[in-house]
């Protein structure tokens, strides 16, 4: 990776390797993808921001969503690890159609997922009125929901990751562990976690992005409620209908979060393999 | 190595396919994008010329509340001149607002209050004076049946109801907190949703025991639930204004939508979907 990239760096300034046909279209892209991320720098009121953050409707927006995407991130690792290693490893009729099911929530519009919720977990939902009867839960309408409506949204990205790791490591290593008289659930966890645990955390971070930025499934699936549902995306869209200004600093707040994990997990996530 | 140069050769290849597919694309969205503009735009001065005779398309951002009615008028304002097409865009009047003065390209706003309109008319997008074309009241959708024994607005702060109130930034939102503050109430929601049909649909799902939205949403939802009136409804009653935008790509087709929502005709399907007169 590093190496190719020096590469090309040294072809351009000999002025062979970079066409113009592909320079052109590949800076666009790139001004395209940064401009308006500048143009929100630009705009930002920066002499009321101390007064727009410190507001505790922006804290708690902050807090709400730091916690509900680490529950959702926590959740998608106890369920998608081994989800992911069932589909790398254990030959099943039905694998490849198991493994669409699993990544479609990545490409269904995140709407259609808290409405697909609200039938399936709501309080008049297929399994939802019965945890409802039984034990007096309704998810809709509370932080638990939240926490589903973004695992549910952001597993997906943490089984594609560690699956695709999982397929890359060698399984020799646990197949000499169970010859040597390891159980195979040993050797999952002595041998193989160690071994793809690079690609959980890149997954998880993946996943944690995800569900940080979540907004129509939890929109639709858990509601608004300042303090118990509102997160950080939603109480953006909100304010930029009545206050702008403030939208633009929470949008600050979240690309300012975004960069700091970005910049914290960035030597893990580009090193390995 | 000459299998190197062979596989550059395909990935440059590919490379070529992509971009040009890419362009492809590109090149279809900017046409998709800008079609309804530039379409009007070529329309409207022959349109103009042509004495009352209207064409092109004509885009309409409409309250949430407004979707049954307007789409009916809609399609009577496409017989009474061929060639037009009338596109709706529904929603939060907020929302919708904030996306005019953001630039989009629409020609008529009609919205459920005159708060929101007030955002379109400073920020000077709006032209001429907006005219109140009808007015709305609230009421209380509960799950059919009435299942909670809800019969004023004080039985929603019972503790176990769970009830959806607008966001206050949403007209209705407004409304119900002036009526509750009418009434001198405190009630506590599970959410604010960002429209009334997104607050009524909770109700419509069974989500929700009940909400406070606009009679009209009641009526439209038919028997999927049941409204309950209440006194403090009086007090905030909501004045809807029209206008004709100032950057309207079909200005003389808007003009002409709108006089077809102030006629009688207008009215009378107004009135029909349990709007009050201006």
């Amino acid at each position: 990776m590093t190496s190719s990239w020096r590469g090309g760096q040294g072809s351009r300034g000999a002025r062979g390797g970079a066409p113009l046909p592909l320079l052109l279209p590949a800076l666009i892209g790139l001004a395209f993808l940064v401009l308006p991320l500048v143009a929100l720098l630009i705009r930002a009121p920066w002499r009321s921001m101390p007064d727009l953050l410190t507001s505790t409707e922006v804290w708690q927006a902050l807090q709400l969503s730091l916690v509900c995407a680490t529950a959702a991130t926590a959740v998608s690792l106890v369920i998608g690890v081994p989800l992911a290693w069932l589909l790398a490893r254990v030959e099943f009729p039905g694998r490849g159609l198991v493994r669409a099911l699993v990544t479609l929530p990545l490409v269904l519009p995140p709407v259609v997922g808290g409405v697909a919720l609200l039938m399936a977990l709501g309080r008049n939902g297929v399994v939802g009125q019965w945890l409802d009867s039984w034990f007096g839960i309704t998810l809709p309408f509370t932080t638990a929901g939240v926490v589903v409506a973004e695992a549910f949204v952001a597993m997906p990205f943490l089984v594609i990751s560690v699956e695709g790791t999982l397929r890359a490591a060698d399984p020799r290593y646990e197949e000499a562990a169970t010859t040597l008289g390891a159980s195979r659930f040993t050797a999952f966890r002595r041998v193989t976690l160690p071994l793809i645990a690079p690609g959980i955390a890149a997954g998880a971070v993946l996943a944690w992005a995800r569900a940080l930025g979540e907004f129509g499934a939890t929109i639709t699936f858990a509601g608004n409620f300042p303090g118990r549902t509102q997160t950080m995306p939603l109480a953006v869209y909100l304010a930029l209908q009545s206050d702008p200004e403030a939208a633009i600093a929470l949008s600050l707040v979240l690309l300012a979060v975004s960069i700091a994990v970005l910049a914290g997990l960035r030597d893990r996530w580009m090193t390995p393999s | 190595m000459t299998r190197s140069v062979r596989r550059t050769r395909r990935t440059r290849r590919t490379l070529q396919v992509t971009g040009a597919g890419a362009a492809a694309l590109l090149a279809l969205s900017a046409c998709s994008s800008s079609d309804d503009s530039t379409s009007a735009k070529s329309d409207a001065p022959a349109s103009a010329s042509a004495s009352g005779k209207l064409s092109g398309d004509v885009t309409v951002f409409a309250a949430a509340s407004l979707k049954e009615s307007f789409e009916t008028l809609g399609k009577a304002f496409e017989k009474a001149h061929p060639g037009t097409k009338v596109t709706f865009s529904f929603g939060g009047s907020d929302a919708l607002a904030a996306s005019i003065t953001g630039g989009a390209p629409a020609d008529v706003f009609a919205s459920a209050s005159p708060k929101t309109m007030k955002i379109v008319t400073d920020a000077g997008d709006a032209s001429g004076t907006p005219a109140t074309f009808v007015r709305n009241q609230l009421e209380i959708a509960t799950l059919p049946g009435n299942p909670d024994k809800v019969a004023s607005l004080k039985d929603l702060t019972k503790s176990g109801l769970k009830v959806v109130l607008c966001d206050k930034a949403v007209p209705c939102g407004a409304a119900a907190q002036k009526a509750l503050d009418a009434g001198k109430l405190k009630l506590t929601p599970v959410s604010y949703e960002e429209d009334v049909k997104a607050a009524l649909n909770k109700v419509v799902l069974k989500e929700a025991d009940a909400a406070v939205v606009y009679k009209t949403d009641v009526q439209a939802a038919g028997d999927k639930v049941e409204g309950v009136e209440f006194p403090e409804a009086a007090d905030a009653i909501n004045d809807y204004p029209i206008t004709v935008l100032k950057d309207a790509p079909n200005a003389e087709a808007a003009k002409a939508f709108i006089a077809l929502v102030q006629s009688t005709e207008g009215q009378k399907v107004l009135n029909a979907a349990g709007f009050l007169k201006p």
